[in-house]
């Protein structure tokens, strides 16, 4: 007996509004579908009408946690589009802020992870040391979450003596918490027990599949932009590339815990070894007609923005891959012949991030699943569905 | 006396549902962060549930996007009365810098009435305690 279980878009299992429909058989996951498109807000459509400048912060804010990396990957394209050559003390700023960035994001999603796992204390005191970086953050950058730090050319804030010392005083505690949690996080019988062996992707599926990030490096594939493609000042630091040959949820955490302390030493190289000179040079207000891909390893995964110049102070094209995208059909293939249970754990897993990759993806993601659920069953289902939301709307619409 | 006690537990508890309508991530995280130990709005009282049948106050992130909008309205028709709404960041407010995208239809305050706003892209915790504490007020006044 096949069941078909719709999850979201608000659900608890989900941070954010996506739509899960899953055929189970008992408790067993036998096919997963996602449904797309909640959080799609035309941002690629809405960049075409604003200048460069403009776009940097139409760009940060694609996504909340990874602000940066999109910034960067755009600014990096920009800049190539307007054959501009940042100055050295403005990338080693960039490289900071971005990884910077990946602590918070790894201890944000080491947090959540130990949520949907059932460890919320585990949760508690990661988010607890997470907001140390977020100090770091807020007195390099002004802001604790849109840094606003990136511009053409450059960055707009230059570092002292006195933050450098603050961020290396900071940056011993951060260490000294973070072998903890790998402590934690690999010996406590508990929540190894229960991350052990779920949502599992073997390296062949992972590359087939197209995984980015942790998630395809936890597979036991060593691929970072930052090693094979370096941007930036990565080419000069050096750093591992760090993984896991598990191909599990554990894996993904141990990577990621692996990752902060790759993040601590280059975070340490770098303001050890800061240049002098300016931070960022003056940029045009236009680029000439030309086109561009810029690559960057955020913390979920590869980015990878597309621009496209006319001669106008404007973009003719703004497309952006963001990771989370091309993760999604790894997801599903971890979710098949899982338990239902496992659902939330296998989904935080790949850290999803679905405001990112809601950009201009749904026509296509839409288009595919509707001909998955081309069954008259469903079909009914979903008309039934539409027509019970136009009568609620009705009644709601009465009240305002 | 029963209303009295109703309207003591209903100050002493109100429990908040997260809800992102289209928001950048940037907002719900502060929302987060807000409950964890730093800012620990847990003192007054304040829980995260996960649905909305349990929830007294809807925190909303994001813009209403055109998807989002009759699931918004389901969301908060079933939450149960009292019930209020708390618009988190510029985006809940107005639109922020998504105001004229094709997809967003603007302020949560389009869709559904408002109680609190809470301004900031993205809001500081502290904002969020701040707009928590004056619907409190609202509430015992
Ligand atoms: S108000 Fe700003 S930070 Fe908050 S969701 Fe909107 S764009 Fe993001």
């Amino acid at each position: 007996m096949k069941f078909q279980i719709p999850i979201g878009p608000q659900h608890p299992a989900l941070k954010e509004p996506i739509s899960l429909r899953m055929t189970v058989e008992g408790e067993i996951i036998r096919d997963a579908d996602l449904r797309l498109g909640y959080n799609h807000r035309g941002l690629e459509k809405l960049a075409e009408q604003k200048t460069w400048i403009q776009n940097i912060y139409l760009t940060e804010r694609i996504c909340g946690i990874c602000s940066h990396s999109h910034t960067t990957c755009y600014v990096q394209g920009v800049e190539k589009l307007m054959e501009l050559e940042p100055p050295r003390r403005g990338l080693y700023i960039r490289t900071l802020v971005a990884e910077l960035e990946r602590v918070h994001s790894h201890l944000l999603w080491l947090g959540v992870a130990g949520h949907e796992a059932g460890f919320d204390s585990f949760f508690m005191y990661t988010w607890r040391d997470r907001e140390i970086v977020m100090d770091i953050l807020e007195t390099i950058s002004g802001n604790r979450v849109h840094y606003g730090i990136n511009t053409i050319g450059g960055v707009r804030r230059d570092l002292d003596e006195q933050q450098v010392k603050h961020i290396l005083d900071s940056l011993a505690i951060l260490r000294q918490r973070s072998e903890y949690y790998q402590h934690l996080g690999t010996n406590e019988p508990s929540f190894v027990a229960r991350l052990a062996g779920v949502g599992y992707l073997s390296r062949e599926d992972a590359i087939a599949l197209c995984a980015v990030g942790p998630t395809l490096r936890a597979s036991g594939v060593p691929m970072d932009v930052r090693k094979d493609d370096p941007y930036a000042v990565y080419a000069e630091v050096p750093f591992e590339v760090c993984t896991a040959d598990t191909c599990d949820v554990l894996g993904r955490t141990v990577v990621r815990i692996k990752e902060l302390f790759q993040c601590y030493n280059i975070i340490e190289y770098l303001l050890k070894n800061l240049p002098s000179g300016p931070v960022a040079v003056r940029a045009p207000r236009r680029a000439k007609p030309n086109e561009v891909v810029s690559r960057y390893e955020a913390p979920r995964g590869e980015n990878i923005h597309y621009i496209k110049s006319n001669g106008t102070d404007k973009p003719e094209r703004l497309k952006v891959r963001a990771p989370t995208l091309g993760n999604y059909a790894a997801t599903l293939k971890m979710l098949k012949n899982g338990f239902i249970a496992d659902v939330p754990l296998i989904f935080a897993a790949i850290d999803p991030c679905i405001c990112c990759a809601e950009r201009a993806v749904s026509l296509v993601d839409a288009r595919s699943g509707q001909e998955k659920i081309i069954s008259m069953n469903a079909l009914k289902q979903l008309s039934r569905q539409v027509a019970a939301g136009n009568a609620r709307k009705r009644e709601a619409e009465w009240p305002l | 006396m029963l209303t009295k006690l109703t309207h003591w537990s209903r100050l002493k508890s109100p429990w908040i549902l997260h809800l992102n309508t289209g928001a950048c991530n940037a907002c719900d995280i502060e929302v987060v962060a807000a409950l964890t130990p730093r800012f620990d709005v847990e003192r007054f009282g304040i829980l995260l549930k996960a649905t909305p049948r349990h929830a007294d106050v809807i925190v909303c992130t994001g813009p209403a996007t055109r998807q989002m909008k009759d699931r918004l309205i389901r969301i908060y028709e079933q939450t149960p009365d009292p019930k209020f709404v708390i618009a988190v960041g510029a985006c809940a407010m107005s639109g922020c810098v998504y105001r004229g995208a094709y997809n967003v239809i603007g302020g949560i305050d389009q869709v559904i009435p408002v109680d609190v706003y809470v301004p900031g892209c993205p809001v500081r915790p502290d904002a969020v305690i701040d707009g928590v504490v004056k619907l409190l007020n609202k509430l015992k006044g």
